[in-house]
């Protein structure tokens, strides 16, 4: 996507030795032979590092696990907005992927994959290749920029970001906030779902709108939402609105946001024009670029088909898709994700060894969202599989919190200790 | 060989509560979306209740009286709904013979 001039000089230069030694022709090299049954993870996120250790964990470390992941550091993508309230930092957020390596003994490939080939259950990095018997891919979302007139990934990392994932766009975003007058505006565009953490835009308002109340008195937060109504926990973040920050948060429904002016930070809706002080703007998103790469994608071109016993797609046998880029009735979250990537470990197991998954997949998610400093709200359900609609259907029971409280604000940092855990040691 | 059949015995005879845990695959894999709240195989390491090595009984009437509402909780009754009392036996059994850390 930021291929430079410079980058395609090298990568022809490349090309030009590679032609001078046809030895090279197939232009890499094995990164690490396999020998025995193996599993490639594409993506080391909440469902990809999940995958990879449960894979590990549960075959008695008998199935080799090669983990692919760009970024040096996992940074969690739940609660990060607190980032944003001043409750953590990034750093906070921020693990290391060794103890995958150290206790579990799982391969860690740091680059990015550049082509997917199913016949030959290849994977291809710029620096050579991988061979797998089974392809876990679990490459969460990517940004539809083009869906937002004046947008693209440069501004969303310098100016107008999303900050929808975790990271430097995280912290610039506090930045702008700290750096903003009092009586200023924050003006968040949401995206028609779906999208990645549902209540999450409603979480980041508060979260604006708690250090506002703390720094800035004057200042407005105002939720421009493209869905016709508040899409996760309303009565909760509305009573959080109303009764924790009065007259500072303003919601906006059917409210699209199609164009951006980066020089005056303007937003621009049917309806009208919105300048703030710090706009972000959360474009479209559909499944991230790996999926794109073996057509994985088959469901409006965004999101990608599963059979729900097994993850694996509805494409490609032998290649399984995991998290927030699956297309199904189910919250594109970090809990999510990582009971998805368990049922797919199970079966990939249970197929690799010849033998027959589990024919009644059944999962939990909550979503917890910190609406203050201290106090959360929760939405939970129990998924379980439908043998009729081959879907994974929400089992009667489920809901969110009967109010906002600060055990429920405890029992949010509890369960991010523990989620982080599951998945990374 | 007569080596070998023995040691099978004997480990036959050391591990026959893990392995049997470990045979319900499907009572492990229930269990595993719980993890995310109370720790990997129950051991949580924050506040939330450690369920590794709860006594049987009482993990099945928790789970009841979170059902029915005997026992009030922010979240345990939402969760409790989505299972069976069948399921509730297979995850007490799964945890129970889960060892603490
Ligand atoms: C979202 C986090 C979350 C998830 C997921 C979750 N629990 Fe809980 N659990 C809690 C909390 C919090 C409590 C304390 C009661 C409350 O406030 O709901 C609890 C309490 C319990 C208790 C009572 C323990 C004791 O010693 O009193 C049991 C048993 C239990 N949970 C079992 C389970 C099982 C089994 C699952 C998975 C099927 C599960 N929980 C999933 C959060 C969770």
């Amino acid at each position: 996507m930021s291929f430079s001039r410079r980058d395609f000089l090298k990568a022809s230069a490349a090309g030009i030795v590679i032609g001078a030694f046809p030895g090279l022709a197939f232009a890499s090299s094995e990164l690490i032979k396999k020998k025995g049954q193996r599993v490639v993870v594409v993506g080391g996120g909440f469902g990809g590092a999940t995958a990879a250790k449960y894979i590990r964990k549960w075959s008695n470390n008998k199935i080799e696990v090669v983990l692919i992941e760009r970024n040096p550091m996992f940074i969690s993508c739940p609660m990060s907005n607190t980032v944003l309230g001043g409750g953590r930092t990034i750093d906070d957020l921020t693990m290391s992927y060794d103890e995958l390596k150290k206790k579990y003994g799982i391969k860690l490939v740091k680059g990015e994959v550049t082509a997917i080939d199913p016949e030959k259950q290849t994977v291809m990095l710029a620096n050579g290749h991988l061979k797998y018997d089974r392809l876990i891919v679990s490459p969460g979302v990517d940004f539809m920029y083009d869906k937002v007139e004046g947008l693209n990934e440069s501004v969303a990392n310098i100016s107008i970001t999303h900050a929808w994932k975790a990271g430097a766009q995280t912290v610039l975003l506090r930045k702008q906030l700290e750096a903003m007058p009092d009586g200023g505006v924050f003006a968040i565009s949401i995206p028609k779902g779906p999208y990645r953490c549902p209540p999450g835009p409603y979480e980041r308002a508060c979260q604006v709108a708690h250090y506002f109340k703390q720094n800035k008195p004057k200042s407005k937060v105002l939720i421009l939402d493209a869905n016709p109504d508040i899409v996760s926990k309303k009565g909760l973040f509305m009573a959080a609105w109303n009764e924790l920050y009065p007259g500072m948060v303003e919601y906006r429904p059917n409210a699209l946001v199609s164009k951006v002016d980066v020089a005056s930070k303007t937003a621009k809706t049917e309806f009208d024009d919105v300048k703030a002080d710090v706009l972000n703007v959360l474009p479209p998103m559909k499944a991230g670029a790996v999926a794109d790469m073996a057509g994985l994608a088959n469901v409006d071109g965004r999101w990608c088909g599963v059979d729900f016993l097994t993850y694996e797609s509805k494409v490609h046998k032998g290649i399984h898709v995991i998290g927030d880029a699956v297309s199904a009735a189910l919250p594109k979250s970090g809990h999510m994700a990582t009971s998805q990537a368990k049922v797919c470990a199970a079966a990939v197991i249970e197929l690799m060894q010849g033998k027959q998954p589990d024919q009644n997949p059944t999962i939990a998610n909550t979503c917890y969202s910190m609406v203050s400093g201290n106090e959360a709200v929760h939405v939970a359900n129990v998924y379980r599989f439908n043998v009729e609609k081959q879907a994974m259907v929400a089992a009667e029971g489920g809901g969110v919190s009967a109010k906002r409280s600060e055990l429920e604000g405890a029992f949010a940092g509890y369960w991010l200790k523990n989620i982080l855990n599951d998945v990374l040691l | 060989m007569i080596m070998s059949r023995t040691l099978l015995v004997v480990f036959g005879m050391l591990f026959c509560t893990a392995a049997q845990a470990e045979v319900d695959k499907h009572a492990r894999n229930l269990a595993a979306s719980c993890s995310a709240c109370h720790g990997t195989d129950g051991n949580s390491e924050g506040g939330m209740p450690v369920l590794a090595g709860l006594d049987k009984a009482l993990f099945v009437n928790q789970m009841k009286d979170f059902k029915s509402g005997a026992r009030p909780a922010t979240v345990m009754h939402q969760h409790a709904k989505g299972y069976t009392d069948e399921e509730y036996e297979l995850l007490a059994d799964f945890f129970s013979a889960q060892k603490r850390h």
